[in-house]
C-alpha cells in the first residue's frame, strides 16, 4: 500500500534492466519499498549494484515485451512473488537507428512491437490488476520524441507517441478506480540505450528523470517531464510549422 | 455491485477505491459479508480515523453509518445499549435528557460506536477512567461467516471481546454495544485554564494537579521555539453541579444547545496552513488564553469537541492532506517527549492542533494504544518537507523508550516498528483466526502494516 507520505512497499519493473527504470526503482526502495520485481527477458539473474546495498528483497521475472500472449500470466506472476503491486514502472523500450530501419521494415516493425503493442497489452494486464486491487500507480515511460514526431527518428517517434496516447486514455479509463497512471516525457537521456545518439539540448541523467517521476508519484501528477523546462520548449515545438520542422537535422 | 467509491481517512491521504454498501440491519451487514470478494471486506463508520484504518482497497465496505435506532436507557443499572452506527454526538444527546453523560469522549463527537470500540478510543479522563473499552459491558459481534456472538469482559469470549476492543475492526463487524453511563447534573463542565511558560512547567503542573481532576488535556504551542518551546495552554474540568452555575442556566442545566457547525471552505490551496500562518495562529491562541482562571462554566461542546463547531476543518490543510501522530511513552521517558517536541520546533513543523494528556490504567486489548503514561498527538500537513523521515526517527525513539503509536491515528509507520511496539499481535490474531478463520476482514492499515 501507498503511505500517506508516498512511500510504498513494492514495485515492478517491467524492462528489468533499463537504467531509467532501475533509477526510479532505487529512490523508491530509498523511500521504504521493500519488495521488487525486475520483469526482463530471459530474467534478470544478478542483483543489479545500485540495489544491492539496499534493504529490499528483489525477484527476478521472465518477461518478453513480444509475447503479448504471456502478459497476463506475467503480471499475474508479479503478484503472486510480491502481493499488491503499488507501482509498476513499464520502462522497456529499444532506440534503434532510423537509417537501419529505413532498409530493414521487418526490424521497424519489431521495434514498433516492442514499443508499441508490447505496452499496450502489459499496460492492459496492469491496469486489470490495479483495478482489482483498487490502488496502484503505473509509470509509463513515454519520450518527447512522440510529444511531436522528427525525421530523424521517426519510427521509434511514431510509437512512442502512440504509447503516450495509449496511456493518457488508459489513465482516463482507471479515474475513480483508484489506480492511476503517470506518464514520464524525457527528452534525451545518456544511457546505454543512447550511447549511439549524439547529445541533443537539455540532456538528462536517468537519476535526474527517477528525481521527477518520485516527485510526480508523490504529488499525484498525470504527467511528468524531464527536465522540467521540455515542457515549455516542445510546446513551441508543436507550434513550429511543419517546413521549419522537416529542416532540422535531428 | 455498484461502481467502486473513493475512500480516504480523515487526513485526505492515499485514497483507494472499495464498493460500498450501507446495510441497515445485521441480517443486511450480514448478507452483504457473505458477498465478499477475494479482496475481502471491513466496516467503516464516520471516517475520522485519521489514515487507512477504514478503507479496503478492491474490497466491499460497510458503511455502518444507517445501523441505527433508538437507544434503550435503563437508569437502575446504569446502562445504555444502542446501534453500533450510532454517534457519540446523538448518543450523547439522548444521555443528557435523561442525565446521563457517557464514560469516555474522545476529540470528536463524530464517530460511530462501534468505531469507538473498534479504536477503543481515550478522553481527556483517561487517567481518571481509562478508555471506552473498559466501559463497555456487553457488545454483539457479526462474523464474516454470519454468526452473531455476544461478548463482554465477563461473559462469552473474552479473549476475544479484547481483540475486538481496539481490534480496529478486524475481528468482525460490531452491531450494537451496550456501555456504562455516568449521571450528570449537568450539561456543563466547571473549568479551570492555566497558562504555562515551557515544557518544563507544562509537564510539572500536569503531573502535579491531574488526579485532582477528572479531565484534563494540555494544548502545546509546538513552533515556540528557544525557552518557549512546550509551552501550553492546559485545562482541567470536573462535571459541573448545579451550585456551579451561574443562575440563567440553572433553570435548565440539563439543556444541551448544540450551534449549527460553521462550515470550512471546500477546498484549500497547498500550504496554506504553514509555520507562519500556524505560528501566527498558536501565538495569537496562547496570548488569547487567561493565564489562570477557575470555575468557569463551559457547555460540554465547548469543552470535549471545540472543532466540531467547524464542519470540514481537515479541508484546511489542503489537497494534499494531512497526517496525525500520537504516541504514548511510559512516565520516565520525559526525555523521549521532549526530544520530539523539540525536534519539531526545530524542524518548524506547522502543527496546531497539538495536545498532551497523561493516560492511566489501559484495558486488555491487545492491540489498544493507551497505556500508563504521556501521550502526545500533532497533526502536519502531509506535503511537509522532509516529513517521512522525521516521523520515522520519532518512531525509533518512542519505540525505545518502551512507547507506541496509534493505530487508528497513523498513516505512515512501517510494518516492523509496529509489531515491535505492539508485542501482543500474535496472540491478538490468535483471537481473531477464531472468528475470521478465512481472512474476509481485511483494511489497508492492516496490510500496510501486515496485522492480519
Amino acid at each position: 500500500m501507498r503511505d500517506s507520505l508516498g512511500s510504498v512497499r513494492t514495485v515492478l519493473l517491467l524492462g528489468g534492466r533499463s537504467e531509467i527504470g532501475l533509477a526510479v526503482v532505487e529512490r523508491l526502495v530509498r523511500q521504504g519499498a521493500r519488495e521488487v520485481v525486475l520483469a526482463a527477458r530471459g530474467g534478470v539473474e544478478e542483483v543489479p549494484s545500485a540495489l544491492r546495498a539496499l534493504d529490499a528483497t528483489v525477484h527476478s521475472l521472465e518477461f518478453d515485451a513480444e509475447a503479448a500472449d504471456t502478459h497476463t500470466t506475467t503480471v499475474a506472476a508479479a503478484v503472486d512473488l510480491v502481493g499488491d503491486l503499488d507501482v509498476v514502472v513499464d520502462a522497456f523500450g529499444v532506440l534503434g537507428e532510423q537509417s537501419e530501419y529505413d532498409g530493414d521494415p521487418l526490424a521497424a516493425a519489431r521495434s514498433a512491437t516492442v514499443n508499441y503493442t508490447g505496452h499496450v497489452s502489459v499496460g492492459l494486464a496492469v491496469a486489470a490488476r490495479l483495478r482489482e486491487q483498487g490502488h496502484g500507480v503505473l509509470v509509463v515511460v513515454s519520450s518527447v520524441a512522440g510529444v511531436r514526431v522528427r525525421r530523424a527518428n521517426f519510427v521509434y517517434g511514431s510509437a512512442k507517441a502512440g504509447l503516450d496516447g495509449f496511456a493518457q486514455g488508459l489513465a482516463d479509463s482507471l479515474h475513480g478506480s483508484g489506480a492511476r497512471v503517470l506518464v514520464v516525457r524525457p527528452g534525451y537521456v545518456a544511457t546505454r540505450m543512447s550511447a549511439h545518439v549524439d547529445p541533443v539540448p537539455f540532456p538528462a541523467t536517468p537519476g535526474q528523470v527517477a528525481e521527477a517521476v518520485t516527485k510526480g508519484l508523490r504529488s499525484g501528477a498525470t504527467t511528468v517531464w524531464a527536465p522540467g523546462i521540455l515542457r515549455p520548449v516542445f510546446t513551441g515545438m508543436r507550434l513550429m510549422p511543419r517546413f521549419v520542422w522537416r529542416r532540422l537535422g535531428r | 455491485m455498484s461502481r467502486p467509491t473513493l475512500l480516504t481517512g480523515w487526513g485526505r491521504t492515499a485514497p483507494t477505491a472499495a464498493t460500498v454498501v450501507r446495510p441497515r440491519t445485521t441480517e443486511q451487514a450480514a448478507e452483504a459479508l457473505a458477498q465478499a470478494g477475494p479482496r475481502g471486506a471491513l466496516a467503516r463508520g464516520l471516517g475520522r480515523s485519521y489514515g487507512d484504518a477504514a478503507q479496503a482497497a478492491g474490497g466491499l465496505v460497510l458503511d455502518c453509518t444507517e445501523l441505527t435506532g433508538p437507544p434503550r436507557l435503563d437508569i437502575a443499572s446504569g446502562e445504555v445499549t444502542a446501534p453500533a452506527g450510532t454517534s457519540l454526538r446523538r448518543l450523547a444527546a439522548h444521555l443528557l435528557r435523561h442525565g446521563h453523560f457517557l464514560p469516555v469522549v474522545p476529540g470528536t463527537g463524530h464517530v460511530t460506536l462501534g468505531g469507538a470500540i473498534a479504536a477503543d478510543v481515550h478522553g481527556k479522563n483517561h487517567h481518571a477512567d481509562s478508555s471506552i473499552g473498559a466501559h463497555v459491558r456487553s457488545l454483539t459481534l457479526l462474523t464474516p461467516a454470519g454468526r452473531t456472538l455476544e461478548l463482554g469482559p465477563d461473559h462469552g469470549d473474552t479473549e476475544l471481546f479484547w481483540a475486538t476492543v481496539g481490534g480496529m475492526g478486524l475481528t468482525g463487524v460490531i452491531t450494537s454495544v451496550c456501555l456504562a453511563v455516568r449521571p450528570v447534573e449537568t450539561a456543563h463542565m466547571r473549568v479551570d485554564t492555566d497558562r504555562t511558560a515551557d515544557l518544563d512547567s507544562t509537564l510539572e503542573l500536569m503531573e502535579r494537579t491531574d488526579q485532582a481532576y477528572r479531565y484534563t488535556v494540555c494544548w502545546v504551542d509546538l513552533l515556540a521555539r528557544g525557552a518557549a518551546t512546550g509551552r501550553g495552554v492546559l485545562t482541567r474540568a470536573h462535571h459541573a453541579r448545579i451550585t456551579d452555575l451561574p443562575a440563567p442556566l440553572r433553570r435548565e442545566p440539563l439543556r444541551h444547545r448544540t450551534k449549527a457547525p460553521l462550515a470550512a471552505p471546500p477546498w484549500a490551496p497547498p500550504r496554506l496552513l504553514n509555520r507562519w500562518t500556524v505560528g501566527a495562529f498558536n501565538t495569537a491562541y496562547y496570548n488569547a488564553a487567561p493565564a489562570r482562571r477557575r470555575g468557569q462554566a463551559q457547555p460540554l461542546g465547548t469543552f470535549f469537541h471545540p472543532l466540531d463547531a467547524v464542519r470540514g476543518w481537515n479541508r484546511m490543510y489542503g489537497p494534499h492532506g494531512f497526517v496525525q501522530y500520537q504516541f504514548v511513552v511510559p512516565f520516565g521517558q520525559e526525555e523521549t517527549l521532549r526530544h520530539v517536541v523539540e525536534g519539531l520546533a526545530r524542524a518548524g513543523a506547522p502543527s496546531f492542533l497539538a495536545v498532551l494528556k497523561r493516560m492511566g490504567e489501559p484495558t486488555p486489548g491487545p492491540l489498544s494504544f493507551p497505556r500508563p503514561g504521556w501521550t502526545l498527538a500533532l497533526d502536519l500537513p502531509a506535503e511537509f518537507p522532509g516529513l517521512a523521515g522525521l516521523l520515522h526517527g520519532f518512531d525509533e525513539r518512542v519505540l525505545a523508550a518502551g512507547g507506541r503509536l496509534y493505530l487508528a491515528k497513523d498513516s505512515r509507520a512501517s510494518a516492523e516498528i509496529v509489531h515491535a511496539m505492539y508485542p501482543e499481535l500474535p496472540a491478538w490474531r490468535k483471537a481473531r483466526e477464531r472468528t475470521d478463520p478465512e481472512g474476509v476482514l481485511v483494511s489497508d492499515l492492516a496490510r500496510r502494516l501486515k496485522l492480519v
